[in-house]
């Protein structure tokens, strides 16, 4: 079973690098950009049945810092 | 004082802590792999060095966290046991929830190596004891990901308490508030991301570093 984690950061916190992408872009001469923020996308592959909380348990001690990040998991 | 200095697959910075250590107590550290589950009895102080643990993969300092021997580092700060984190140790410290915050991506995008000015917020604490209060130092400093952040409430908390021991005196990395270098509530834990240890000797160019582990050697003799 294949499992999707997006790793976003929180709102208020400062994205240096969304920031960077972002001036690229209208620098590409691409406009109506109003932000940019980078995050993670880690795909998962688990055995059948795993449940949601032993997916929220790896993400909450490791594939998130949730001090900084949000995570949102997606399962086929 | 005896201490041990933690050596994760990707650490650079081991043997300059181990010897500024040896500077300062006349007594070499022990060196402990990240794969044992133990440390030596009876240590006075745990550095966990800078360097690239794990090649920064995830987020700098993240798998290092979870390493064999972090639950002897945690269980050894809940008893008191002093634990000094330079750069990746400092990330090291935050994942690991020792210390409050996250060191993120710095701001300006780049890698930052240079000697930086430095102000000393917080005297008090064994690890600063014998620098003045708001004195100007210098230390270098070697990160890409050093930009400091917490929310507020946690910032205002710490700000408060005088968990802020070491600012920045121009900018470096983005940091909130300036922040280089903070303790835990309970002071016996420093996360800093200058690196004192490259600050020890004539030969270095600078020895601001050189009192921090005086600090240590002092304050820890006796234990």
């Amino acid at each position: 079973m294949k499992v999707r984690v997006y790793v976003t950061l929180k709102n208020g916190v400062l994205d240096p690098q969304g920031k960077a992408v972002h001036h690229s872009l209208e620098n590409l001469g691409f406009s109506g950009i109003n932000d940019v923020r980078i995050g993670k996308f880690i795909e998962l592959e688990v055995t059948e049945g795993t449940s949601e909380a032993a997916i929220s348990e790896m993400c909450q001690k490791l594939l998130a810092n949730t001090v900084i990040e949000n995570y949102r998991i997606d399962r086929d | 004082m005896k201490s041990a200095v933690i050596v994760f697959p990707g650490s650079n910075c081991d043997r300059d802590m181990m010897v500024a250590l040896e500077q300062a107590s006349g007594r070499a550290p022990a060196r402990v792999w990240h794969a044992d589950a133990d440390l030596p009895d009876g240590l006075d102080l745990i550095a966990i060095p800078g360097g690239f643990s794990y090649g920064d993969y995830l987020r700098c300092g993240a798998i290092a966290a979870q390493s064999a021997i972090m639950p002897a580092i945690v269980r050894a700060a809940e008893r008191g046991v002093h634990i000094l984190g330079v750069c990746n140790g400092f990330q090291v410290l935050t994942e690991t929830r020792l210390l409050p915050g996250a060191l993120m991506r710095n701001q300006q995008l780049r890698f930052v190596c240079r000697t930086v000015a430095l102000t000393v917020e917080n005297n008090e604490t064994p690890f600063t004891r014998l620098y003045d209060h708001g004195e100007q130092i210098k230390l270098p400093v070697a990160h890409h990901d050093g930009n400091y952040f917490v929310d507020a409430a946690t910032l205002a908390r710490i700000e408060g308490e005088g968990q802020v021991a070491l600012r920045y005196g121009e900018p470096v990395n983005g940091s909130l508030a300036n922040i280089a270098g903070i303790t835990n509530a309970r002071g016996n834990v420093l996360g800093m991301m200058p690196h004192p240890e490259r600050a020890v000797e004539t030969v270095h160019g600078n020895t601001d570093g050189v009192r921090l582990f005086a600090a240590l050697a002092e304050s820890l003799v006796a234990a």
